[in-house]
């Protein structure tokens, strides 16, 4: 779905992406790992048009994404640190967003009303916690059942109960055949996830890997430990 | 993209330094025009606020404006929208709520107490000052990431407009003093676009001084019908090429 | 007593059974003024019924009385001097004048004195003239009343509303005046006095004075002329109560002095006009009680002038109160109004503590370097303007009103 060939990108002297290419099918749940700026941020931002490479292309659906905007239609974004205008309702926010997209009549709310957000809907933005805003960012995602999830440190912020529902949704999503790209630190969230796991450093792309492999790979049952394993080995 | 400009509006006009701007205005214009005895002296010390505030506010207000939406913007484009159309609409979003609060700030009193030629032009030249340092905050904005870097060019650049051009005009004047400058003035006038709006006022308002040998050749230019359309042609060239720059410079800006 | 009465009775007798009164009209036994003036003698009176007169250039050579009746029309057809008056106290009364002829080498009037003395021309209207009244080497002769108005707009085509040259004890009076090069000249005219006049719209000056002296103009009022008034190289000249009003233009003045010395500027009103004053090598000049409002600059006042006198005067709205051009100063400013004079009265005397420096230092820009005009009101020059008055630099050092007064003052 999602094909990355030899992207590379670079800010001042820092490489951010080196020659990275990478593919991602229908119904994988891909975690994207690596220490900080190891250039998961920036992958993603590839993806989604943010950052334009330097070189190499990415293609979605066969085509390429470069000058295109329609395609994100079919993605939900969750940025890592969610900020809205100060002054704007969730409701707002929720309601310019549907205006945005206003092509895709049906509207998956479940997570609003899963994480009660409809009690909130009048609620100024710069007044909300972190945790909320971080919420409105996740349902925000999920509101138009895109084909592709990117979720950029999704459960940074969020409470356990909060991070419960919201796994379970992704679980429910990727049954559905979706595209689910994470990043996290949190390592042990992600165990019951994914079916992927890609691992990058220093804006190399040093594994792309099934969690059975990976698992086999290095001996290690959990995620956090097998990273840790390769980590060192590294 | 009416939508997102929609959006934009509602927040800004919420915003409490907007609220505080517009108040501001109309605090100074309804003090300025009933302490002044009479009206036109009152337009003059509101031509000095319009002047130096508008652009200040307009420039500052919108730099940090657009930093603080950083987020924002990237969870916009991460949404299936056209670039251009993001930034437009942050344009179009602040440029009008600006102009609306000096509208209601100044606009109204101005209306109420001087309600003719020189009132109105007063009131267009706020209303297109506050767009034109919109436009070039947010070109400072695109330029850098760095949000202190950014409001520190702002800052200056408001500097410039305000006074470092004006020191220049001047230094310039006493160095080629033996040349005959006038119309080159009207030439440099372009440059600054609060010079230009200060001078076109002025024509309307201080007719007796302007009335001397320089002010002659102000008056029979820029109070020609021709004069008139080069300087508002020149105002929204003003607009116009910082929004340009700022817009293809975000087209290709990394996020 | 009873000479006195006898003489009265006499004279009056005399006018009754000598003088006779010769009536001009279409249904009169006279066709034509020309005519009547032929077979009139000295002291008659021609009295002119309402009609249209082609007379072509009426000249009037003896003591008499030329009145009309509701303004008889003269008619110069565009080639002649219409009256021309060659003998002393004649009274030219109540014409309409019209269509004089125009000349580049001969100066063509409606009504023109030749040399003589004790005329009276009043109640006239004069239209379309080249010069309107010509007053050529005059004594004591009175212009009153009349309404003189031309419409040409080139100097070059056109003449004085009322031309004075080389006469003394004028009296000019009441007259209206517009659309002519000046309204009023006056060359070589002494002891002469032009009072409660309207000069609007002349091409030139409303008041044009030079080499004249000892003359006083008073209650006269000039309005919008192309240049002000001016008034050169004279001494002796009072100028009491006029009313200068929106004289705009590059080179416009509300009165322009140039050499003038032993004057007196008192109670006059300058409103709305480029410069109010401008002073170049004038002196001895002693100016109070006047009001400067709304100018461009209230006064010019060169270097070169001396022992100008400004005292007791408001300044008003001006958008620079006073302009120079160099440091030295030898005038003498106090006790005036200045509505930017922001200092304080502890003693409550109604004077303020602080003098008032009435030149900014834009002002002095300006003066040096006229393009600097462009940023007239901007932060930078009010900036600059602030630190000159506290640190004075550029601005005159004696120019100071020492004892500015707290309210206006009239």
């Amino acid at each position: 779905m999602i094909i990355a060939s030899n992207v590379s990108k670079q800010f001042g002297k820092l490489k951010a992406l080196d020659n990275v290419s990478v593919a991602c099918k229908k119904g994988e749940c891909i975690a994207l790992i690596g220490p900080n700026g190891s250039g998961k941020t920036t992958l993603i931002k590839s993806i989604l048009g943010m950052v334009v490479p330097d070189s190499g292309f990415i293609t979605f659906n066969e085509k390429n994404i470069l000058h295109d905007w329609k395609y994100r239609e079919q993605i939900g974004y969750m940025p890592q640190i969610g900020r809205y205008p100060d002054n704007m309702t969730i409701g707002h926010v929720l309601d310019m967003m549907k205006d945005i997209r206003s092509n895709s009549l049906q509207t998956d709310e479940d997570l609003i009303k899963a994480f009660k957000l409809n009690e909130l809907m009048h609620k100024r933005m710069r007044t909300l916690s972190g945790g909320t805003t971080q919420k409105v960012s996740a349902a925000l995602a999920f509101l138009f059942d895109p084909a592709v999830l990117i979720l950029d440190e999704p459960t940074a912020g969020l409470d356990p109960v909060a991070s419960e529902i919201f796994k379970e949704k992704i679980i429910t999503e990727k049954q559905k055949g979706k595209l689910v790209l994470i990043t996290s630190h949190v390592l042990s969230d992600l165990d019951d996830l994914i079916t992927q796991v890609i691992y990058m450093q220093d804006g190399k792309l040093c594994f792309h890997k099934t969690i059975e492999a990976l698992r086999k790979d290095t001996g290690e049952e959990k995620l956090s430990k097998a990273i840790a394993n390769v980590m060192t080995k590294n | 993209m009416k939508k997102i400009i929609k959006y934009v509006m509602t927040d800004i006009l919420r915003n409490r330094i907007v609220l505080v701007y517009t108040v501001f205005l109309l605090i100074t214009s309804f003090s300025v025009f009933s302490l002044e005895d009479n009206n036109s002296k009152g337009l003059l010390s509101l031509l000095n606020v319009i002047l130096i505030v508008v652009p200040l506010v307009s420039i500052i207000f919108s730099t940090i404006y657009v930093y603080n939406s950083a987020e924002f913007i990237e969870l916009l484009v991460s949404q299936p929208l056209k670039r251009k159309s993001i930034w437009l609409s942050l344009f179009t979003g602040l440029a009008s709520s600006l102009s609306f609060a000096f509208f209601i700030g100044a606009g109204i009193p101005v209306l109420l107490y001087q309600p003719n030629s020189v009132g109105c032009m007063m009131i267009g030249i706020g209303i297109l000052l506050s767009v034109i340092f919109v436009a070039i905050a947010m070109l400072a904005a695109v330029q850098t990431r760095d949000k202190a870097k950014g409001i520190g060019i702002a800052i200056l650049l408001w500097l410039y407009f305000s006074l470092l051009f004006d020191g220049l005009v001047l230094f310039l004047l006493f160095q080629f003093a033996d040349y005959p400058l006038e119309k080159p003035m009207i030439a440099i006038s372009a440059l600054n676009p609060i010079d230009l709006g200060r001078i076109l006022i002025l024509l309307q308002l201080d007719v007796s001084a302007m009335m001397g040998y320089t002010g002659a050749i102000f008056k029979d230019f820029f109070g020609t019908y021709i004069g008139g359309i080069f300087s508002f042609t020149v105002l929204l060239i003003w607009i116009g090429i910082p929004v340009f720059f700022s817009t293809r410079k975000f087209n290709r800006k990394d996020l | 007593m009873r000479y006195v009465l006898m003489i009265f009775l006499f004279a009056l007798c005399y006018s009754n059974c000598f003088a006779k009164t010769i009536r001009v009209g279409k249904n009169q036994s006279y066709k034509s003024i020309t005519s009547a003036i032929a077979v009139s003698t000295v002291g008659d009176t021609v009295l002119v019924d309402a009609g249209l007169y082609f007379e072509k250039n009426l000249v009037i050579n003896k003591r008499i009385v030329l009145k009309g009746i509701d303004h008889p029309v003269l008619d110069g057809e565009k080639k002649y001097e219409i009256i021309s008056i060659k003998a002393d106290a004649v009274v030219v009364d109540g014409f309409k004048i019209i269509h004089s002829g125009v000349s580049s080498i001969v100066d063509i009037a409606g009504i023109k004195i030749y040399n003589r003395r004790d005329v009276v021309i009043q109640n006239n209207i004069l239209d379309d003239t080249f010069f309107g009244i010509y007053l050529q080497n005059v004594k004591n002769c009175f212009i009153k009343n009349n309404q003189i108005s031309a419409h040409n707009s080139e100097e070059q085509q056109s003449g004085n509303g009322i031309h004075c040259w080389k006469s003394d004890s004028l009296q000019i009076i009441a007259n209206t005046i517009s659309g002519h090069r000046d309204g009023i000249y006056f060359e070589f005219v002494t002891h002469s006095v032009i009072w409660r006049n309207v000069s609007f719209k002349n091409i030139r000056y409303g008041l044009h004075f030079m080499f004249s002296s000892d003359d006083a103009y008073i209650s006269n009022s000039f309005e919008n002329n192309g240049s002000g008034v001016s008034v050169m190289y004279s001494h002796g000249v009072k100028m009491f109560n006029n009313y200068f009003k929106e004289n705009w233009g590059d080179a416009a003045y509300g009165i322009l002095l140039k050499e003038i010395s032993d004057s007196y500027i008192e109670g006059n009103f300058f409103e709305k006009n480029t410069s109010g004053i401008y002073m170049e090598g004038a002196s001895r000049i002693h100016m109070q009680k006047n009001t400067f409002k709304n100018n461009g600059w209230g006064m010019k006042i060169q270097a070169s002038c001396m022992d100008i006198v400004v005292e007791k005067n408001n300044f008003i709205g001006n958008t620079f109160d006073v302009g120079t051009n160099g440091s030295l100063v030898l005038n003498t400013f106090n006790n005036n109004y200045w509505d930017k004079y922001d200092g304080y009265d502890l003693n409550k005397d109604k004077i303020g503590d602080i003098p008032y420096r009435p030149v900014s230092m834009f002002s002095m820009i300006v003066e040096k370097n006229p393009p600097a005009m462009m940023l007239f009101r901007s932060f930078m020059t009010s900036l600059l303007d602030k630190t000159e008055k506290v640190l004075p630099s550029l601005t005159p050092e004696n120019l100071k009103d020492n004892f500015p007064m707290m309210k206006r003052l009239f």
